[in-house]
């Protein structure tokens, strides 16, 4: 813990940007999802992309090392959906924590690999976790606002057999990301608080939030400083935002995360909003430029990007990522009670 | 810490946490009864009328027998979850089954409070439950209970409440902010002896936690402490809120109130009010039986008593602060109604009458004797008297329907507070402006989005509470970031015109103007609007920077620029087109034992207030409803102090006037024995300000009002010395002796403000006659006091000048100690305390300003233009150097 709370606290770490735009480049087929074992699998499992790290791991190997060559200090393993909620769409939800285990391992082993290149730049290995496709505290009935799709205890149980695979793997933090209903997080951590008395070892915890509109709110309600509020309770490494919107539109939230936080701070929002194709295209320089304006104001402790970001746009981050300091930490709690 | 949809910070500031008690089967049967029944819709409105009565949390209990409570609560909350105006709020999950609580807290995804655990069941359970509140992120109530029973005494409860504290930090690791105590409010006046200090443990058992438990928080449910009074609504309100007043101050944080159970603290009969301290105090042997003779002569009055109309006998101003401080809405339209036709303009009512009610309750609320439910409710009072009154404003709209101009207002974001703002609206409204109001809680991003949209000509934000003043700053920057140049107007009652200039004002390049209320609005804006508009924003822009540079000279300024930039800096002046007054006398003036009940109708009375520390204008200070009355008496009693003073003859009024040829050698200013200018008198050395300074705006030094020497222009400069002490320091010694302290310092206090008035009174002497150059003016003191004149008289010491050592020279000059008696000390100080002294400039652009910070190489300069040693000048001036 206390080494990257170092390196946080001498840099800004730049974080890869996505792993979805980077696949889309390969145009798969199905036959890429599939292997021996799932061979004559019932669904269709084209589209799921975390599975390519069993299927096809020297893809999603090359990503990683491009993200890393680009200048990136933490990668994101390739488990967004990797829990067994989410993968009941393919059928395969008891696969959940082999997929994790095996995405953790690929990345570990490419960040190692380019750590060993050069020592002076640590490279480490995010476990990507997203929210699932279930909200805990909105019902997906517009007649019955009563009913939950899935509840606490549901989540908590499958984010933390999707932690154990991460951390088995070997990665160096757990990343729930793109949090769009805050008791979804809570039953998360919770399982992390469990999973790490469990196993008998911690290892450091990134949250980061999704404003999902103009609203400056995440999809279940919460303004920005309540969501930060109603997740302070563990001892988090960050807090930040990701997604959904592009780096300006981000820029109110983030202040608020920046001033507020007790924990360091983290942005990685996409490149842009997309056009009406649903593709991103803002240039890696123009996202470069609003990013750029963060840093200047010095809010941020670790930079990426989110969906349509490339490591082009990860080149440009990391170099103007370089130019300036880090956000300067609070201290945990001791400011409220004093 | 707490957050529903939307955060709660609790914090010294934030008075007093009202939690909603309706939504408890064990509280109110209507609710158990909708629970029960399953009419879920109607319960939901429960909850919401809570939230619109000013609950900041709200508590929910579904522990019946007839209930199954886990499923009750858990569709509740999830019901509750898809209410965006009843989830903004944190929700208290209240229940002594455990199961209940954990249910709950898996529903909510805010950070709520569990109410309550405790040490009753022992101290395995009570660490095993806090473990799983701290992983499920909520705070906790925790009840002075242990495995003896409830604590039921000062120290019983002080025990119990330490060594939960020590558990939960030490051994758990559970954060001390989310801990909240509740140390057991129980009933008194039971007619059991042991029962009579109950209230007393509290409030001592609050102070207690407060200092010695840090960071934890203290809770309870009041309607306890009145539970032998049931059925007498008269007598419970007032004990509810006596109790809760004593509490808040012992620093309880939050408490179980019902808002339709409280009396307003200062409207509690003076009678029942003492009878019900004595109770709560334990003041008196017999206070219960007392308390109970009260109790029998209004029984049955209950809510009767409400409806006690004795207060429409009085005047309608005082009806209608009535109704605000009460929250009585039944007369309130036939009140405005009258007091509209007795005042004549709609406006006035609001900003008269209306406000002073309304800063009543502000004061109330401040002082803790108000609460926030209590203030929700006068605010729509206040309301329903506005939008009875704004027909008649429009009305009043000139018969020409152009628009002047569109105003976009809104409240910032965090800030629910619009009446000001509405009230702004209606008055620019009523001037021919298109207001388009944003409402409250509007995002910057809103604003300014807006803005641009619908092409606004200025921009008014409005706030209430402090948070928003760094809302303010934020929309100010990200005008400034959008390369925006709308003027900007600031408004609201924790707006000032120094935060304005020094924390919003610099943000932002294009006009940024702090707006006092809603009258001064439309003043403010038609300039800004108006052919004159880039000169008034100019002034305003001049007017911040001095504010800002008096604000930064006291708080050590870090932005500075080298002496030789600063002087290039000066403030031009254009001496070619000006030629100075000529005096009609030079020479030195002495006036001996002038006449007192003169310079009486000089006095300016605001600063002799804040001697008192009351704050407050002169006389507008005398209706401030809550230190009007004293400042009153003070008045009376100084005047008479002064009447005796002047029949009596007690002081001696002395002073000394010089004018003297001048010009201005650098940031020296040389005084010659004549107009032929030949032979120099004397020298006094100005220093000048260093700080950083924006575009087109000087660093100044007085020298810069004096024509320099190649100007080739003819000027002057004034001295005086003025004292109405002698015999003052005689006066107050002979109340000292006497022990009277309160006498001695009014003695002081009305020798200083004679003083200034004399300063004041030879001022205009000197302007009209001496000097002459203003010989028409005629002022009235106000405008005296609002130095409205051409000139003015710095004095050293003071801080455009803060040298004393320039005293000696001024005394010598006028020759002051032996032709009026006042005495320099070693440290420079004036004896008679009760003196000033000072220069005159006469110059049309002279104006006061605070020097700031000065630096080494104006020090160096400086001392060798004063023939000083750098040790010296350092010395004297230690409070403004910008180094060491």
């Amino acid at each position: 813990m206390s080494k990257i709370q170092d390196i946080l606290s001498e840099r800004i770490l730049v974080l890869d940007g996505a792993m979805g735009t980077m696949i889309q480049r390969h145009k798969l087929e199905e036959e890429d999802f599939r292997n021996e074992e799932l061979k004559d699998h019932s669904f269709t499992l084209k589209g799921n992309n975390d599975l390519l790290s069993i299927t096809r791991p020297e893809i999603i190997k090359d990503i990683h090392r491009a993200y890393l060559e680009a200048g990136a200090d933490i990668i994101e393993t390739n488990t967004f959906t990797s829990t067994s909620i989410a993968q009941e769409d393919y059928g395969l939800q008891d696969w959940a924590y082999r997929m994790n285990l095996a995405s953790a391992k690929i990345a570990r082993e490419v960040a190692d690999e380019v750590t060993q290149q050069n020592p002076d730049k640590p490279r480490f290995v995010a476990g990507s976790m997203g929210p699932t496709n279930r909200t805990a505290s909105i019902s997906p009935k517009i007649a019955d606002p009563g009913y939950r799709a899935v509840t606490f205890d549901d989540l908590k149980k499958a984010f933390k057999e999707q932690a154990r695979g991460l951390i088995d793997g070997g990665v160096d933090f757990l990343l729930f990301e793109t949090v769009i209903d805050t008791l979804n997080a809570k039953a998360a951590l919770f399982g992390f608080t469990e999973l790490f008395e469990e196993m008998g070892k911690e290892i450091p915890v990134m949250v980061s939030g999704t404003i999902t509109d103009a609203s400056g709110r995440i999809l279940s309600g919460q303004t920005t400083e309540a969501f930060l509020i109603s997740i302070s309770h563990m001892p988090l490494l960050s807090v930040g935002l990701n997604c959904a919107l592009g780096a300006s539109q981000l820029r109110p939230y983030l202040q608020i995360i920046s001033e507020k936080s007790n924990f360091a701070t983290s942005a990685h929002p996409n490149a842009g909003l997309p056009n009406e194709f649903g593709e991103y295209d803002q240039t890696p320089g123009e996202m470069r430029d609003q990013i750029e304006e963060f840093l200047k104001s010095g809010w941020l402790n670790i930079i990426g990007g989110c969906c349509g970001t490339t490591p082009e746009h990860i080149k440009e981050i990391a170099e103007v990522a370089k130019k300036y300091q880090p956000r300067k930490q609070k201290l945990n709690h001791v400011s409220e009670i004093v | 810490m707490l957050s529903g949809l939307e955060p709660l910070v609790i914090t010294k500031e934030t008075n007093f946490v009202n939690i909603g008690e309706r939504t408890n089967v064990t509280g109110s049967r209507r609710f158990a009864r909708l629970i029960r029944e399953e009419k879920y819709e109607e319960a939901l409105d429960v909850a919401l009328d809570q939230v619109r009565n000013g609950a900041q949390i709200l508590d929910v209990n579904m522990d019946e027998g007839m209930l199954d409570g886990k499923a009750a609560m858990v569709k509740y909350l999830n019901l509750i979850a898809s209410e965006p105006e009843i989830s903004r709020i944190p929700i208290m999950v209240d229940s002594s089954k455990w199961e209940i609580i954990e249910a709950a807290l898996q529903c909510i995804q805010g950070k709520g409070v569990v109410n309550s655990i405790s040490l009753k069941e022992g101290e395995e359970k009570f660490i095993e439950q806090a473990r799983k509140l701290k992983n499920y992120g909520a705070a906790t109530v925790v009840m002075a209970f242990d495995e003896k029973g409830q604590a039921d005494s000062y120290e019983r409860r002080i025990e119990i409440c330490e060594r939960s504290y020590r558990i939960l930090v030490d051994k758990v690791g559970f954060p001390p902010q989310d801990i909240i105590f509740d140390p057991n409010i129980f009933p008194v006046a039971t007619g059991i002896d042991e029962h009579n200090n109950y209230a007393v443990d509290f409030f001592n058992a609050t102070k207690w936690i407060k200092e010695n438990l840090p960071g934890a928080k203290v809770s309870g449910g009041v309607s306890n402490v009145s539970f032998s009074f049931r059925g007498n609504e008269v007598v419970r309100e007032a004990m509810h809120s006596a109790f809760l007043y004593h509490a808040i101050h012992a620093g309880m944080d939050m408490g179980i109130v019902n808002a339709g159970m409280i009396e307003v603290y200062d409207e509690i009969p003076k009678e029942l009010l003492e009878r019900v301290e004595d109770v709560l105090l334990n003041r008196r042997d017999d206070a219960t039986e007392r308390l109970l003779e009260y109790a029998e002569k209004v029984k049955g009055e209950g809510k009767v008593r409400v409806k006690d109309d004795s207060w429409r006998k009085e005047s309608v101003e005082s009806r209608l602060t009535h109704a605000l401080v009460n929250g009585i809405v039944d007369h309130i339209e036939e009140d405005t109604e009258e007091a509209r036709i007795k005042i004549g303009s709609p406006l006035t009512v609001i900003e008269g009458p209306l406000m002073d009610g309304m800063n009543v309750v502000g004061d109330l609320f401040g002082s803790g004797k108000m609460f926030l439910p209590q203030v929700v409710k006068s605010a729509r009072v206040m309301k329903k008297s506005v939008a009875y009154l704004i027909p008649y404003l429009e009305a009043e709209k000139s018969g020409k329907n152009s628009s002047k101009g569109k105003i976009l207002m809104a409240t910032v974001k965090g800030d629910v507070h619009d009446i000001g703002k509405n009230i702004v609206g209606v008055v620019l409204g009523c001037n021919n402006y298109d207001i388009v109001d944003l409402g409250v809680m509007v995002p910057a991003e809103k604003i300014l989005d807006e803005a641009v949209k619908v092409d606004a000509d200025v921009i008014g934000l409005s706030g209430l509470i402090t948070p928003s003043l760094d809302e303010m700053v934020h929309v100010a920057e990200e005008m400034e970031r959008r390369k925006m140049t709308t003027p900007l107007l600031i408004g609201g009652a924790t707006t000032s015109r120094i935060h304005t200039a020094v924390k919003i004002e610099p943000k932002y390049s294009g006009p940024v103007i702090h707006v006092l209320d809603a009258s001064k609005s439309v003043g403010v804006v038609s300039k800004l609007l108006s052919s004159v508009s880039q000169e008034f924003a100019q002034e305003v822009k001049d007017e911040y920077a001095i504010l800002r540079d008096n604000h930064q000279g006291r708080r050590g300024e870090k932005d500075f620029v080298k002496f030789t930039a600063a002087k290039k800096n000066k403030a031009q002046i254009d001496w070619a087109s000006y030629d100075p007054p000529k005096p009609n006398q030079t020479g030195v003036q002495y006036f001996e034992n002038y006449s007192l009940e003169e310079i009486r109708e000089y006095i300016d009375w605001t600063p002799f207030f804040s001697t008192w520390m009351l704050k407050g204008k002169y006389p507008k200070i005398f209706d401030n409803p809550t230190i009007g009355k004293e400042a009153k008496k003070l008045y009376e009693e100084a005047n008479e102090v002064l009447d005796k003073v002047i029949r009596e003859n007690l002081f001696q009024a002395n002073g000394v006037i010089g004018l003297f040829p001048a010009n201005a050698k650098g940031d020296d200013v040389i005084l010659y024995e004549d107009d032929t200018r030949q032979k120099e008198l004397t020298q006094f050395h100005f220093l000048r300000q260093q700080g950083k300074k924006g575009d087109n705006i000087p660093n100044l030094s007085l020298a810069d009002f004096i024509a320099p020497l190649e100007s080739g222009k003819k000027d002057y400069l004034g001295g005086f010395a003025v004292s109405t002490g002698f015999g003052a320091k005689e006066l107050a010694e002979q109340y000292e002796k006497d022990h009277d302290d309160y006498m001695a310092i009014m003695i002081k206090a009305v020798a200083d403000r004679l003083a200034e008035a004399f300063a004041e009174l030879l001022h205009q002497k000197v302007r009209t006659t001496y000097w002459g150059y203003s010989p028409e003016e005629t002022l009235d003191n106000e405008a005296l006091i609002k130095e409205s004149y051409r000139g003015i008289r710095p004095a050293p010491g003071y801080p455009a000048c803060p040298d004393h050592t320039e005293k000696p020279i001024l005394f010598d000059l006028l020759d002051v100690t032996s032709k009026t008696g006042i005495e320099l000390t070693e440290s420079m100080a004036m004896w008679p305390a009760a003196s000033v002294s000072g220069f005159y400039f006469s110059h049309p652009e002279s104006k006061y300003f605070g020097l700031g910070k000065i630096y080494e190489d104006q020090v160096l300069d400086y001392a060798q233009r004063k023939g000083m040693t750098v040790e010296e000048v350092e010395k004297w001036m230690a409070p403004v150097l910008g180094y060491k």
